[in-house]
């Protein structure tokens, strides 16, 4: 694995390929991302990604199509079908995207709640208003999938890292494994999800927001990499469980759902109390952002900060409540 | 029934979901064992909105949250000074 063989084909592609598009280009490069799984750079207005080792082709080719097929909810890609790049020793496919501006990471004031609301609830309509948009074959989306590999990641970890494993850690690791254990098989990756229907898009977080035409277009989202059909209550879930744990004020959680809620997404009953419907994911989500903070953690050689904490001591009292298995969601 | 003060007949009412009977002649109310009880709740949840909101900066009423969630709800602050914390996971998977 050298994902540093990556980088400088990537950066030359990204402007070879912006070049196409501006014969005037002010050539500004930067890395956005350089992680195992994606690296990112941009290239003046383009944006190049190459997706994780083992992604494949026509999976991908679908989810870039389905985005491209929404463009008031997506950010359209430049071209219809991944670019395959060799950069030994794996093959990675490479996606070019229009550069948006991102929400800015130093100011969470300025999280754009409605917006994300809003087109959660146009990308979860999708079936209902346009069903010609969602291509057939589209694979599952992969929120559960990501959570199991949060958890599958922790128990690397601890095998890996035995010496500080403390009675402490293993307290906590204990915690979030009784609190994975409450859910049922489906938001375990272990059964299909009980939707097969709804378009979600699998991995929302802030990050996931871009204003297109940059700087100040209308708010769209990215990142294709997890998109497919399922239960779009997980796409609500991340914010619900940050308002859970105390880490989102209810203001911002409010205005989120609200705006969800106006604009008919169906992942949660249009008025009433929405958590029969959101339990099971935002425990997932908790469940995952607690494993990965520890794992992390544990990896550092450090304890549990304050954040990681009012995870783990969410999943701490999951064991005692049972988890709310509602009603399906609506399909 | 029978009033037991005046000995008139009593009529039953549902006041809120609790039944009372009430005598035809004298007016006076009977209750059942707990429902005094049941009545004052009613009573609480009736005049709650009356006291001045305190100097919250809520401008929203808190929303539901799960029984899992942070004592409190998550209502009570627990984010004002998490949002370091917070703003690093905002941007993650």
């Amino acid at each position: 694995m050298t994902p540093d063989a990556l980088l400088p084909t990537l950066t030359a592609r990204a402007k070879a390929r912006a070049h196409t598009r501006t014969p005037t280009c002010p050539c500004d490069a930067v890395t956005l991302a350089h992680r195992p799984d994606a690296t990112v750079v941009r290239h003046a207005g383009t944006v190049a990604k190459a997706h994780a080792p083992g992604t494949d082709p026509t999976t991908l080719t679908h989810r870039v199509t389905t985005a491209a097929a929404l463009p008031g909810v997506f950010l359209p890609p430049l071209d219809p079908t991944p670019t395959p790049v060799h950069v030994p020793p794996h093959d990675r496919l490479v996606t070019f995207w229009p550069y948006g501006t991102p929400v800015d990471p130093d100011d969470p004031t300025a999280a754009p709640w409605e917006a994300a609301g809003t087109l959660l609830a146009r990308l979860h309509r999708t079936h209902l208003t346009t069903p010609r948009k969602r291509p057939p074959n589209l694979p599952p989306m992969r929120g559960p999938q990501k959570a199991a590999a949060a958890i599958t990641a922790l128990h690397e970890t601890t095998r890996r890292h035995p010496h500080p494993a403390t009675t402490a850690t293993a307290t906590v690791t204990a915690h979030i494994l009784r609190a994975w254990a409450t859910l049922p098989p489906w938001a375990r990756a272990e059964a299909p999800m009980p939707d097969t229907a709804t378009l979600c898009h699998g991995d929302l977080h802030l990050g996931q927001l871009v204003r297109h035409p940059a700087p100040d277009g209308p708010w769209l989202l990215i990142d294709v990499d997890d998109l497919g059909v399922g239960v779009p209550a997980w796409d609500l879930a991340r914010p619900a469980a940050w308002y859970a744990c105390g880490l989102l004020p209810p203001e911002d959680w409010s205005r989120f759902l609200t705006a969800y809620r106006a604009a008919g997404g169906p992942a949660v009953p249009p008025d009433g109390d929405p958590w029969p419907a959101l339990d099971v994911p935002a425990r997932a989500l908790t469940v995952q952002t607690a494993a990965r903070s520890l794992t992390k953690a544990i990896a550092a050689g450090r304890e549990p900060d304050e954040v990681d904490r009012l995870l783990i001591d969410a999943c701490a009292r999951m064991a005692f409540v049972p988890a709310d298995l509602g009603n399906p969601s609506p399909t | 029934m029978q009033c037991p003060k005046c000995h008139a007949a009593m009529h039953t009412y549902n006041r809120n979901g609790v039944q009372i009977e009430q005598c035809s002649n004298c007016r006076g109310i009977f209750l059942d064992y707990g429902e005094l009880e049941a009545l004052t709740r009613l009573e609480a949840q009736w005049s709650q909105p009356a006291p001045p909101p305190p100097a919250a900066p809520q401008a929203y009423p808190a929303p539901p949250a799960p029984a899992w969630g942070a004592p409190h709800g998550g209502h009570h602050g627990h984010h004002g000074h998490h949002q370091r914390g917070f703003g690093r996971m905002l941007f993650s998977s």
